[in-house]
This record gives C-alpha cells, sequence and structure tokens, in this order.
C-alpha cells in the first residue's frame, strides 16, 4: 500500500486549516475544521452527499468567492501565507483543481495546456511547446496525442479529457492538485488510469480528493479523512481508518451501514 | 502493473523470509540432538521471535491490503491463504524450540541409541516445507500433491521410531525418560510434515480455487 511518512508528517505540512467555519446565507456548512494536509501525500475526503467535502475542497482555491451569500471565517495556511488573504490569481497556480467532469476549453490540445502559461505571460513559442509536452507527459497523455497537438480537445474520449484537465493544471507547475470526484464520469478502465496517474502525481504535487467512492479512497490515498455534516468526523492514515478506525460513525459509514 | 503488485510482491517475499527461518529451525534444532550440539538449540530458542514478529506483520499486510484493493479472484485466494499459511508457519517454529529444549535435555544423558529415523524425517520434514512453499509461490499444483503424498512417509517413520523405542524401553526402565523425550521429538517431526502438507493444500486451493482439506485428495478429482 502507499507508504504513510507518518514520521515525517509534523515537519512537512502544506496546508494547515484551521477553524474554518463557511456559511451559505445562514447554513453554517462547514464547522470549525482543523485539518494539515502533509506534502506530496493523496489526502481523500470522504462522506454522505451533503456533508461539505466538496465546499471545503473548494475553499482551498477561493472557488466559494464565486457564490452569492456567503461568508468564510478561520485560515488556511498554504506554507505560512493564508490562502484567504493571498492574490487569487497566484493562490490559483499554486492549488490547481480538477472536476467531476472534464472540462477542456473548446480549442485545440495544444491551445487547452499553453493556456495556463499564456495568460501567465509566457509568450516564447519554444517554452510553450516544451511545457505542454512536459505536462502532457506528466499527466500519461502525451503518448496518445502527441501526433494530433492541433486537433480540438473535444475529440479525445472522456478519461482522455480528464488527462487533458490535469495536464492543463500541471502547466502553471502548481504545488497542490484538488480533484472533485475526478472519476465519476468515468468508466472502470479510464478511472484505473486516472488512479494510478494520481499516485504517480504525488512524487511531485501535494494532492487532496474528494471521492464519493470509497474503495477509491482506500486505493490510492495516504490519509483519509470522514466528514458528515459539515464537521470532520475522523481523520487519519488510510490503512487505519479502513482497517480499525476509532469512531463508530467512521466505521459504520465505511461498512456501508449508512450513507 | 497495477497499483498493488508492488504490494503483493513485498508479502511474497516476507513469506520467503519466514519459510527460510523455519526451514533452518526444523534443521538446526535436529541437528542439535543427532550432533548434541547445545549452541544450535539455543539459537532455534532465541530466534523464534523473529518468526513471531514477521506472523504479525503479514497478517497487517494482509488486512491492509483487503481493506484497501478489496482484491478478487487469484489474488483474494492469495491474500487469504498467505494468511493461514503464515499460521503454520509460526506453529512450526514453536515445534522445533520445543525440539530443541528436549533436544537440551536429552543431550545431559547418554546416547541412547544412534540417532537414524530421525535425521530422515527431518530431512523429509523440512523437504516438504520448502517444496510446499515452492508450491505456493510458484502455483504448482503438481508439487503440492507431491508434497502431501510424501506425508505417509513420515507417519510411517514415525510409527517405526516409536516401536523401537517402546520395546527398548520395555526392556530398560531406565531409559525410559530418554525414550519417552525421543518420541517426543519423533511426534513433533511428525507435526511438522502435517503442517507442511496443510501449506501444500492451501497451494492447491490457491491454484483451482476448491479446499481439499479433509477430503481424500487425489490430483485427478480436482
Amino acid at each position: 500500500m502507499a507508504e504513510n511518512n507518518n514520521k515525517n508528517s509534523i515537519t512537512n505540512i502544506k496546508i494547515e486549516v484551521k477553524e474554518l467555519n463557511f456559511y451559505y446565507g445562514q447554513v453554517n456548512a462547514l464547522k470549525n475544521i482543523n485539518l494539515s494536509f502533509i506534502a506530496k501525500h493523496v489526502t481523500a475526503i470522504i462522506g454522505p452527499s451533503g456533508c461539505g467535502k466538496s465546499t471545503f475542497l473548494r475553499t482551498l482555491n477561493r472557488m466559494h468567492e464565486l457564490y452569492p451569500d456567503q461568508r468564510i471565517e478561520g485560515k488556511a495556511i498554504l506554507d505560512g501565507k493564508d490562502i484567504f488573504e493571498m492574490d487569487a490569481m497566484e493562490l490559483r497556480s499554486k492549488i490547481g483543481m480538477v472536476f467531476q467532469r472534464p472540462n477542456p476549453f473548446s480549442k485545440s490540445i495544444f491551445e487547452n495546456v499553453a493556456f495556463g502559461p499564456r495568460i501567465r505571460g509566457e509568450r516564447n513559442s519554444n517554452k510553450l511547446s516544451e511545457i505542454v509536452e512536459s505536462s502532457l507527459i506528466k499527466a500519461g497523455l502525451w503518448d496518445e496525442v502527441k501526433e494530433k497537438l492541433k486537433a480540438s480537445a473535444y475529440e479525445l474520449s472522456g478519461g482522455q479529457q480528464q488527462r487533458l484537465c490535469i495536464a492543463r493544471a500541471l502547466a502553471v507547475n502548481p504545488e497542490v492538485l484538488l480533484f472533485d470526484e475526478p472519476t465519476s464520469a468515468l468508466d472502470p478502465i479510464a478511472t484505473a488510469k486516472i488512479e494510478e496517474l494520481i499516485v504517480e502525481l504525488k512524487k511531485i504535487v501535494t494532492i487532496i480528493i474528494v471521492t464519493h467512492n470509497m474503495q477509491q479512497a482506500a486505493r490510492i490515498s495516504d490519509n483519509t479523512v470522514f466528514m458528515m455534516l459539515g464537521e470532520i468526523i475522523e481523520s487519519g492514515s488510510t490503512d487505519k481508518i479502513f482497517t480499525a478506525p476509532n469512531e463508530k460513525l467512521t466505521e459504520d459509514y465505511i461498512t456501508g451501514r449508512f450513507g | 502493473m497495477s497499483l498493488f503488485d508492488e504490494d503483493l510482491r513485498k508479502l511474497k517475499s516476507k513469506i520467503l523470509e519466514m519459510g527460510g527461518l523455519v526451514e533452518t529451525a526444523i534443521r538446526d534444532s535436529v541437528r542439535a540432538l543427532v550432533d548434541r550440539n547445545d549452541n544450535l538449540a539455543y539459537e532455534v530458542i532465541k530466534k523464534d521471535h523473529i518468526i513471531n514478529r514477521i506472523d504479525v506483520e503479514i497478517d497487517e499486510d494482509a488486512i491492509k491490503l483487503i481493506a484497501r484493493m478489496q482484491p478478487k479472484g487469484i489474488d483474494l485466494r492469495f491474500i487469504t491463504t498467505a494468511m493461514k499459511i503464515t499460521s503454520d508457519l509460526e506453529r512450526m517454529g514453536d515445534i522445533c524450540v520445543n525440539i530443541a529444549e528436549r533436544s537440551l535435555e536429552i543431550n545431559r544423558e547418554p546416547i541412547l541409541k544412534p540417532y537414524i529415523d530421525i535425521p530422515r524425517m527431518r530431512e523429509l520434514a523440512q523437504g516438504m516445507t520448502r517444496d510446499a512453499l515452492d508450491a505456493f509461490m510458484n502455483k504448482d499444483q503438481k508439487l503440492a500433491t507431491d508434497v502431501i503424498m510424501r506425508d505417509d512417509e513420515v507417519d510411517d517413520l514415525k510409527y517405526g521410531i516409536v516401536e523401537e523405542l517402546l520395546s527398548i524401553m520395555m526392556l530398560d526402565p531406565t531409559k525410559v525418560s530418554r525414550g519417552m523425550k525421543i518420541t517426543f521429538v519423533a511426534q513433533s517431526l511428525e507435526r511438522i510434515a502435517d503442517h507442511a502438507t496443510n501449506i501444500a493444500e492451501f497451494a492447491i486451493y490457491l491454484v483451482v480455487g476448491k479446499i481439499i482439506r479433509h477430503t481424500t485428495y487425489t490430483s485427478d478429482k480436482v
């Protein structure tokens, strides 16, 4: 199973969330979240629908600011800097996101990946080509698309589109990648490829993945967080959570007794 | 390459490591008796905790693998039988400790008779252990079947030894204490061969997916 370097966890925290509360209007959707994410580990967030796991993930690159009538309290520290006080553009180059459904732009494969570096000012076409190639290689897509970089991204299969979105996120050298149920629209083969890719990518980035597929969390994560009704019920090493969790609620959830 | 192939490979190598330690324990515990070498007996007793530790590690690793990979088919059979096989290996280690302890006692007394069949039993039991594990690792049904068949030879040797010792003890009651202890060693070696047979049966389950324990197994019936 994935190695758990818990020994190093104290010195290797990439994001530390402190007393985070989030409100939609009057609804307290996230309640006093305290959590640390270890660098270059995969952390999975699981929990029943509506538990706040996607909402929480979105606060980490401030996607929540796009919603009306919302309010956030608390801190999320990325390498010593509070995410909620950083420049949003800078933040999103450090923390990339991959969504449930592949959402490539209506552009060529090349332009999809080059998009991020371009809007950040990269004009040198050789440099852009290099970035596109290395990002597609990291996303495990290069061999499948290298002959047709000018083709529309929509010509790719769903699984390929999702890997293209991962390449697009990687093109701006993020330090953290957020995955919001990245395989829920994919078939089992495409899912397995994305899972293998995520395990491979943790060598270079810190990964946080929200998944409603508990088995997926068990397969690919080093640490697991179990949430319910906007609260963290338990977090710990995936080995522990899936073999002997401390909380009865966690045990009931992972054994399929509710949720 | 699946995400868990590397973990399965690690599990295999731990089982092999444990098997190697048990083979050494079988060899040395009997050598301690036959060569009247107390040091070998102490070595066997001292090293048993390593076997116990690996037994626990393999159980923990297997449980984590089941929780995380939801194994199916041959992966499921491999992981579940690995857990059972290590219970057999762990018991074999304990039995070797018992043989080593008896050897230390027997070595303090004059030789009752030259050891002839005990080393032969040891050779058979050790060979069965090695081959049963090889059969398991290589999914070799033929070799596993062969191990199961060899168990009868070990049983026959034990009955021969017990009968011979019985007649010695009946003729001279001063030899009862030594005779009993050597009987115990023969009985222990027979138990070791039984555990090796269990492992061979698990190897067959791994290959064909059919549990053959407590049946009259012949290879063509599976």
